[in-house]
């Protein structure tokens, strides 16, 4: 018996084991074997004394089996000409005709029976090949091994990889299992996380996913989120630098959202569903751990607000009528889309006794005009998340989003005389030189409007934007998933 | 509790330690370059500090950043260490 060593360079090799009734049958034939080819390495997989009629090779960690991708035992394997190091034939269990022709020894095996079945390798033991991958697969990330002591959950917390709640720690298992889920090689670059500017595995997505939270399923959405969050026009250096309080928050439109469950119905905005929130956890992550973008360092936020720990939600697409965001980005219902738009905390509209759009229109539009500051005019987009007794009001009297959208940007016109510094007594405001103008609210593309939440509530809500709006900073940025991963 | 192995969630960056640009000893000719970052009073800021480079005898070379969201051009980066000895940036509003 030896230690077990890279020993590839001979062209024949046998992997055996003891609990194995062919494997005992077919030892006796070794020393003929080693004989024929000059050299014979023989990997035992659970007790390397056996057999103890030749040197073996103890393979109890599995590794030669597993990187040979050993089926049944026994199984011999030939190396290709010129190059021992791979073996691209080989032959399993026991049948001797077989064996003498692959072998090209003549009377082999005379006495033993002309065929039996090989038993299981233990590669495949229940639970085997996740942990024999994990064990021996090579990942661009550094590996850190935890003292036995130490508290694998405690230790994410000490090496600051954590938004302050807890994650799930990422074992080279978990990761290996987020990885199938990605459809894409972990080596792939996607791209360069700001604010560090660092080239981003998927395996690194892979790593803080699972940190998240994140299901196997979820994880196409989140390298989704990734690629759209590093679209210039989205600026994600900028808003995670910037005093004011927004952050990336994630819409997902079309069938994707309903294949891993996300939540566009009651309480969608809040707690309690896995996917809305792990999936805008992760790429909160992704930005602080890869991009480095720490709170109090690069992030200069003077408040922040509660969705830098997670903003994400699907939209309620059940009325066939209504085109959904995505829809109003030029994609088609059955896309899968992420879109992320750069918003700060939510702010409630009541409206209880409007029964006509109309009078609802005029109740949103002058909540809208008071994000950031009612007199700060064409600064920052919004999102109008309406929800469905108001869309109920909207659509008995026939109107649609388009409508609803004109009727908002002709309400939110309002003459610069009443925007400008010191009107009203109030110092902050427009520019003097606009006082003579009409001013839009929102610029033309900066107000989108989105349905979801719970039956019951005449209760719509407003996303206000950063203060950076349009091509001077974000705009609202929308990415389809990719086929293959959909 | 056994030992557990888990996988770098971060970017693993080792900087790159790079040396000071040689200070200057005097500004009397130097040349220096005043970057604008685009946020609202920064040009009256770098006024100012223009009218105290120049009494110091400096030659003042202003640029200004398209947005004060992103990170400066790299052409205009170029530029400014082509052009002048010395750079301030005017970062706050």
């Amino acid at each position: 018996m030896t230690a077990i060593e890279p020993a590839l360079n001979a062209r024949y090799a046998l992997v055996v084991k003891k609990d194995c009734p062919t494997c005992e049958l077919i030892a006796p034939l070794i020393p003929e074997l080693v004989g024929a080819f000059g050299g014979l390495h023989v990997y035992v997989q659970d007790d390397p004394a056996f057999p103890d009629i030749c040197d073996t090779i103890d393979d109890r960690e599995l590794e030669f089996s597993w990187r040979q991708e050993i089926e049944i035992v026994p199984t011999l394997l030939r190396g290709s000409e010129g190059d021992g190091s791979q073996f691209d034939e080989r032959i399993m269990g026991w049948d001797r005709a077989e064996w003498r022709e692959f072998t090209g020894i003549g009377g082999l095996g005379e006495s033993l029976p002309s065929h039996r079945p090989g038993c299981g390798s233990l590669t495949l033991a229940p639970g085997m090949p996740e942990r024999l991958a994990a064990r021996h697969t090579e990942f661009g990330a550094r590996r850190i091994a935890l003292a036995s002591a130490e508290d694998d959950m405690e230790s994410c917390f000490e090496r600051g990889w954590t938004d302050g709640l807890p994650v799930v720690p990422p074992t080279p298992e978990r990761v290996l299992r987020m990885l199938a889920g990605a459809g894409r090689e972990a080596d792939e670059i996607i791209g360069s996380i700001p604010p560090d500017r660092v080239p981003c595995s998927i395996e690194k997505l892979a790593i803080n996913a699972i940190m998240a939270g994140c299901k196997p399923e979820y994880f196409p959405l989140v390298i989704t989120a990734v690629e759209a969050a590093l679209e210039d026009r989205f600026c994600m250096h900028g808003l995670l630098c910037t005093t004011y309080f927004s952050s990336p928050v994630v819409i997902v439109n079309g069938p994707a959202a309903q294949h891993v469950g996300m939540n566009s119905g009651i309480n969608a905005l809040g707690q309690g569903n896995r996917a809305n929130a792990t999936i805008g956890r992760a790429l909160q992550l992704i930005i602080r751990n890869v991009g480095g973008g720490l709170p109090g360092g690069i992030d200069r936020a003077a408040m922040g607000n509660p969705g830098k720990y997670t903003y994400c939600f699907a939209e309620d697409e059940s009325d066939p009528d209504w085109p959904s965001l995505a829809m109003d980005r030029g994609f088609a219902r059955e896309d899968s889309v992420v879109s992320l738009f750069a918003g700060e905390g939510l702010q409630a509209i009541v409206d209880q006794q409007s029964r006509t759009p109309e009078s609802l229109a005029g109740s949103f539009a002058a909540s809208l005009r008071t994000v950031a500051h009612y007199k700060l005019f064409g600064l920052c987009d919004a999102i109008l998340v309406v929800s469905p007794e108001h869309h109920r009001v909207l659509r008995e009297a026939g109107w649609t989003k388009g409508t609803l959208r004109e009727e908002l940007y002709r309400l939110l016109r309002v003459p610069g005389q009443n925007l400008v510094r010191g009107a009203g007594g109030v110092a902050e405001g427009m520019p003097a030189r606009l006082a003579d103008r009409n001013l839009d609210k929102y610029r033309r593309d900066g107000l989108h409007i989105v349905s979801l939440g719970g039956r019951a509530g005449m209760f719509s809500a407003i996303i206000g934007g950063w203060v950076a709006a349009g091509e001077r900073g974000s705009q609202l940025v929308s990415r389809k998933l990719e086929e293959e991963s959909a | 509790m056994t030992s557990t192995t888990l996988l770098d969630p971060t970017a693993e960056l080792q900087p790159v330690e790079r040396q000071l640009t040689p200070r200057l000893a005097s500004l009397a000719g130097a040349t220096v370059g005043l970057l604008d970052i685009s946020k609202p009073r920064g040009r009256e800021f770098l006024d100012e500090v223009e009218f105290l480079l120049a009494e110091e005898g400096a030659t003042v070379k202003r640029y200004s950043k398209p947005t004060f969201t992103r990170v400066a051009p790299r052409p205009l980066l170029q530029q400014i260490s082509a052009d002048c000895d010395a750079v301030v940036e005017a970062l706050a509003d």
